[in-house]
């Protein structure tokens, strides 16, 4: 037991020591404090604001409105930038760190001369929009009022539409062919009002223009060559060049108000042609100065943009990171002086020393006459569990936290789930063919590691890659079940020397599940290639794989019920040690432990014995005689022996704990008639939560006892359907080789068999997307499943509670994870 | 088939109630409230709205805020949830939907006819539209000169144009006489709503009912006491009442002839339900009457929420994201007394946590 102590820690095991500290910060350095901290990343801060809402914090005011203020800026950068199509330079940033009102008053500066740009601009815009509609309107317009050119009769023009008076009216034309071909003379004057709309609205536009003037109207529209530049929404809008046609004045004023409702800008359009081109004309040369202006200015803007948003690369972060400081800072405490901050945390024992330099530069860079103090406090409060991963071990331990973070300083199952979790898995996936193809990807995340870290990717693609170095090591397993297996893509191969067995006669390679006999060593490596296609092929692979999967069951429960003693002894519980983990082994290991040594015995001595039989035989007529299935010497007795100590095992760990527990308590408090007062009041008010509440909870035994009862309840149980579980090892290893020789016989090589080329090609076409999808993305996708419920249920159930919670440090690093 | 909903509700509703009671869920709690009691300026209440489910549109606003914007920030993302919800709808509960925006629209037409009336520029008139209620041709409103020439021009097209049968005169148009369009127009919708919820049947016709027929006694009774001293007869005020609802027909009758608040009160204190609205007033007191409403309204819309399968839900999130927004309103007014905001959470039953 002793060794067991001195030996070196392991790294990954515990989780690291934690400390609680308070820090008493004065005002002057508290920016800079916290700042240093979160480069640092080292420390957990705790809320002691919790209660007061967002306005009644210190911060909340000044800075971190400011700093709202100044991240919705570089918002609209990035936005105007996106709009103007311009893609971020690619130089990396290497600015000297701005400082923050340095930032801001740029941000404004920015902003101030940007949104100027964009007024003009837009005005301009505006401008260019009307005149171009206004040509459009000139040509199309003057199409309809082509065949009135011949006649130049009195006409009168106003500003906004053009009024047009026939006096000469043909009596004997259609309506039509009076406003068209204006002969004779009329009274009432034929006005016309022309325009354009969007083509959307161009049908709308037109029934209520029936509506109004109760038909009397003519409506004539035609499209407009160009689409038009909507300055709202920066989008191409397609519209229509109408001229409307009516009668009267009050029809006039209707037709203006419809125009108007409907967003349709009316041009005044001469009706004379000689004067139509002179406005034409002149209008062209308006337009093509406008356009020279317009270009001029939008080549100014993004010029302008470029510089803001290569300037402003860093900006961002940091106006994340001074967000984050003032949060942080939010949740401090002033002292009574108010001239302190008082801050509490979790940081990790090792990270003392750092946190304390930190600290130093921070008073020394903004020249406080006041250093900052750090002392460790104690805590009633579980520390947070926090274990220091590498790229390699991250994953793994990402797969136990989802099940539940640790308990501070619980025994970490992540540490043999490296390597029982892709050992596992190669059981069920084992062929060297697939594990070769996964390796191959697996050493592609790897390779291009650096590179697909830095970007973002699909949801898909970032699972996979998180789990690049599980996939690793998951392919090097199946590589290794395969070759034990002697599968490559359910091919067996003579890699380790030639068969053991040879045939009887000549005819063998016919008849090949009959007439082999043995004539040469045993195979070194893994299974006889020979049993591949023999007829007993299956019931051998059945039966090897069962026990084989019994075996690593009853190891890998054992290993979990071992832990739960390190667990107990790591927290000094005696009571643990004897009460629970001692009965535990008894009875998993008389039942399951004989099982196992029965088959290893069964193995080694070639022996017939039907061990059903004999574990049957051993609940139900413990004292018969085996007879054939007897395996050695005294096998009776011992599984009569067994029997008593498991039948001993199961009172012994259901009653003897809460009974204990019960005499400890009453014990402690005999003669007391006050409960235990805390150990400061100053506590008291600090943590309304649980943790201290838990402390002081009154003795329950019924409750302890029902607790004890289900938990011993679910061993006993567990122990006959864990180990149960574990044959879905040899289940899903089953049906994968099945599915490959499906595969490759009944597709690949059917298609072989025909003598033609494209038969041959769909073959393979077919045989490569069932490879591809089904079996190296689904089955592996179901035997990772597999192995991830075999841990979290048979194995972290024997020992891992799982109930702690995860050290999150303020760290800045962790800010530019969220960012996007 | 009633109390069989559940068998086939959730082939064509399910996705949808879902998503409503999701939003519900985002309504602001009494906790907020007393947050937003604390605000002292515009840019506080942003802050502390964009820390609920209105903080994705009230982000990108520059700081100087107006009170306007903040206001038009939540209706757009009330109108943004209601257009998701009609897309993805199917009949009838596409229609349904539609109906809920049909009191918008008769507000929106009354607003505009009365603002043109008043020689008021159409475009201002147009922001201050509710855009649940706007349809394509609501600009040219203004063209109208009398009833028949709104009915013909502009709302044949719309789908107000079947309650305009009672009220096409060609009287000119005039303050009283929109007064009457609105009520007229209102009845006839809400007549229509409670047809439609009848005809879907099952619990969406008993929850919406009993809400429908609140609505229609409560504009009962605001119709009775803005009409008292005013040029409006008896059997004209007669008219405007909802055919249906829990005073129809003999507390119309009362109602119809009532010359002072007492009067009405008298009538009122009749029906348990109004009876606990009225005790609550003391005599002569009519401003807080509306408040009192509100509340009820927001109570039964809050248990509109218990019952499962139906779609009264939709009704009552929408009507509570507007009760809500109103909040919000008579926050920046300054009536900055608590008690003068409606929590929506007091019937609320938690479903949110789950047995461990």
């Amino acid at each position: 037991m002793e060794y067991i102590d001195n030996l070196p820690s392991m790294d990954l095991m515990r989780s690291e020591k934690m400390m609680f500290a308070q820090l008493i910060i004065p005002v002057e350095s508290a920016h800079r404090a916290v700042s240093y901290l979160g480069e640092l990343g080292l420390l957990q801060f705790r809320d002691l604001n919790d209660d007061k809402s967002p306005f009644q914090r210190t911060f909340v005011n000044q800075q971190v409105k400011r700093c709202a203020e100044m991240s919705r800026k570089l918002r609209f950068f990035k936005d105007q930038i996106h709009k103007a199509g311009l893609m971020p330079s690619p130089h990396p940033a290497s600015q000297p760190d701005i400082d923050l009102e340095e930032l801001e008053i740029r941000l404004a500066e920015h902003e101030h001369e940007l949104i100027e740009m964009n007024t003009n601009s837009e005005k301009l815009q505006q401008t260019y929009n009307e005149l171009l509609e206004f040509k459009m309107v000139l040509q199309k317009a003057g199409d309809f009022l082509v065949p009135s050119r011949s006649h130049s009769a009195a006409q009168e023009t106003e500003l906004d539409e053009n009024v047009y008076t026939n006096n000469d009216y043909a009596d004997s034309a259609s309506l039509l062919e009076q406003e068209m071909q204006p002969g004779s003379s009329n009274e009432s004057g034929v006005k016309f009002i022309s325009g354009i709309i969007c083509k959307s609205k161009g049908l709308r536009f037109e029934r209520m223009l029936f509506r109004t003037t109760r038909g009397n109207m003519l409506f004539n529209q035609a499209p407009a060559d160009d689409q038009i530049v909507d300055p709202a929404s920066n989008e191409m809008v397609e519209k229509t060049v109408f001229v409307v046609f009516f009668s009267g004045e009050q029809a006039r004023k209707k037709v203006l108000k419809i125009c108007e409702a409907f967003g349709a800008s009316c041009y005044p359009v001469p009706e004379d042609a000689t004067k139509r081109r002179q406005i034409t004309r002149e209008v062209l040369s308006r337009l093509s100065e406008l356009e020279t202006t317009l270009e001029a200015g939008l080549r100014h803007r993004d010029t302008a943009l470029t510089s803001i948003g290569f300037q402003l690369r860093s900006g961002p972060f940091l106006g994340e990171k001074e967000k984050a400081i003032y949060d942080m800072l939010n949740m401090l405490n002033f002292d009574v002086t108010k001239k302190c901050l008082v801050g509490e945390g979790w940081c990790p024992i090792f990270a003392k020393t750092k946190i304390q330099e930190a600290l130093q530069r921070a008073t020394f860079d903004s020249n406080s006459q006041v250093g900052i103090i750090f002392h460790v406090m104690d805590s009633v409060e579980l520390p947070p569990t926090y274990f220091r991963t590498n790229h390699f071990t991250n994953a793994y331990q990402e797969i136990v936290d989802a099940y539940g973070v640790a308990k501070y300083q619980e025994a970490n199952p992540a540490v043999y789930t490296i390597v029982t979790f892709p050992f596992l898995f190669a059981v069920m996936f084992g062929d060297w063919g697939h594990g070769i193809c996964l390796l191959l990807g697996a050493l592609f995340l790897i390779a291009r590691e650096k590179r697909l870290g830095s970007q973002k990717l699909g949801s898909f693609m970032e699972m996979l890659f998180g789990g690049r170095y599980v996939l690793l090591m998951m392919s090097l397993f199946s590589i290794y079940c395969g070759l034990i297996y002697n599968e490559f893509f359910s091919v067996p191969f003579h890699i380790f020397g030639s068969s053991a067995y040879k045939c009887r006669d000549a005819t063998c390679s016919d008849a090949r599940s009959v007439g082999l006999i043995k004539d040469r060593d045993t195979y070194p490596f893994g299974v006889d290639p020979s049993w591949r296609g023999s007829r007993s092929e299956l019931p051998f692979l059945n039966s090897l794989k069962m026990k084989m999967s019994i075996l690593f069951g009853v190891a890998q429960m054992n290993l979990g019920i071992l832990l739960s003693y390190f667990n107990a002894r790591y927290f000094s519980n005696s009571l643990d040690i004897r009460y629970q983990f001692v009965p535990q082994m008894i009875f998993l290991n008389s039942l399951f432990g004989y099982l196992s040594l029965l088959i290893i015995i069964k193995w080694c001595s070639g022996s017939k014995a039907d061990l059903y039989h004999v574990m049957i035989y051993m609940f139900l007529s413990p004292f018969e005689d085996l007879g054939e299935n007897k395996l050695f010497w005294g096998q009776g007795v011992l599984q009569v022996i067994l029997l008593l100590l498991a039948l001993i095992a199961v009172p012994w760990m259901l009653f003897p704990k809460p009974f204990i527990l019960r005499r400890l308590h009453t014990e402690r408090f005999q003669g007391r008639t006050y409960g235990i007062l805390g150990t400061s009041d100053m506590y008291n008010d600090e943590e309304p939560d649980s943790a201290r509440q838990s402390h002081n909870e009154d003795f329950n035994f019924s409750e302890v006892f029902v607790h004890q009862m289900i938990h011993s309840i679910e061993f006993v149980l567990g122990a006959v359907s864990n180990t149960a579980s574990y044959l879905r090892l040899w289940a899903l290893s089953l049906a994968h080789s099945e599915l490959s020789t499906v595969f490759y016989e009944k597709v690949l090589l059917l298609a072989w068999g025909y003598d033609n080329f494209i038969i041959r090609l769909v073959g393979l076409a077919v045989f490569a997307f069932a490879t591809a999808f089904i079996l190296l993305m689904m089955e592996t996708l179901s035997a990772f499943l597999h192995a991830l419920r075999l841990h979290w249920v048979e194995f972290q159930n024997k020992f891992y509670s799982g109930d702690g919670y995860k050290f999150r440090p303020f760290s800045f690093a962790a800010l530019t994870d969220d960012d996007e | 088939m009633y109390g069989f909903e559940a068998l086939t509700f959730n082939i064509h509703g399910g996705y949808l109630e879902a998503i409503v009671r999701g939003y519900r869920s985002g309504l602001l709690t009494a906790a907020d409230y007393n947050n937003l009691c604390q605000c002292e300026t515009l840019d506080d209440i942003k802050m502390h709205l964009s820390a609920t489910e209105y903080g994705s549109y009230l982000q990108n606003e520059p700081s100087p805020l107006h009170t306007t914007t903040i206001v038009e920030k939540c209706t757009l993302k009330l109108v943004d949830e209601y257009k998701h919800m009609l897309t993805q709808a199917t009949e009838p509960l596409s229609t349904f939907l539609e109906y809920i925006t049909y009191g918008h629209m008769i507000d929106n037409v009354v607003l505009i006819v009365t603002g043109t009336l008043h020689e008021r520029d159409v475009q201002e008139l147009l922001e201050k539209c509710h855009p649940l209620g706007m349809f394509d041709s609501i600009a040219t409103l203004a063209i109208a000169q009398n009833m028949r020439e709104l009915y013909r021009l502009v709302l044949v097209d719309t789908p107000l144009a079947p309650y305009f049968s009672e009220c096409i005169t060609s009287e000119d148009l005039d303050d009283m006489n929109i007064e009457i369009m609105r009520n007229t127009l209102y009845k006839a919708y809400l007549e229509d709503f409670y047809r439609f919820c009848q005809k879907l049947g099952g619990a969406t016709a008993e929850i919406m009912s009993d809400l429908l027929a609140f609505e229609a006694d409560r504009r009962a009774v605001n119709i009775t006491i803005n009409s008292i001293g005013t040029e409006l007869t008896r059997d004209d005020r007669r008219k405007l009442y909802s055919n249906f609802g829990l005073l129809y027909p003999y507390g119309h009758e009362e109602l119809a002839v009532c010359e002072d608040m007492d009067q009405v009160r008298g009538a009122m204190e009749k029906y348990p339900p109004y009876q606990s609205i009225f005790s609550k007033l003391s005599y002569g007191e009519s401003q807080i009457l509306d408040k009192a409403f509100y509340e009820e309204e927001v109570k039964r819309l809050c248990l509109a929420f218990e019952q499962q399968f139906h779609y009264g839900v939709f009704f009552a999130y929408m009507r509570l994201r507007e009760q809500e927004i109103r909040n919000l309103i008579l926050k920046y007014l300054g009536n900055l007394k608590l008690d003068f905001y409606f929590e929506f959470d007091s019937t609320r039953i938690d479903f949110g946590e789950e047995p461990q």
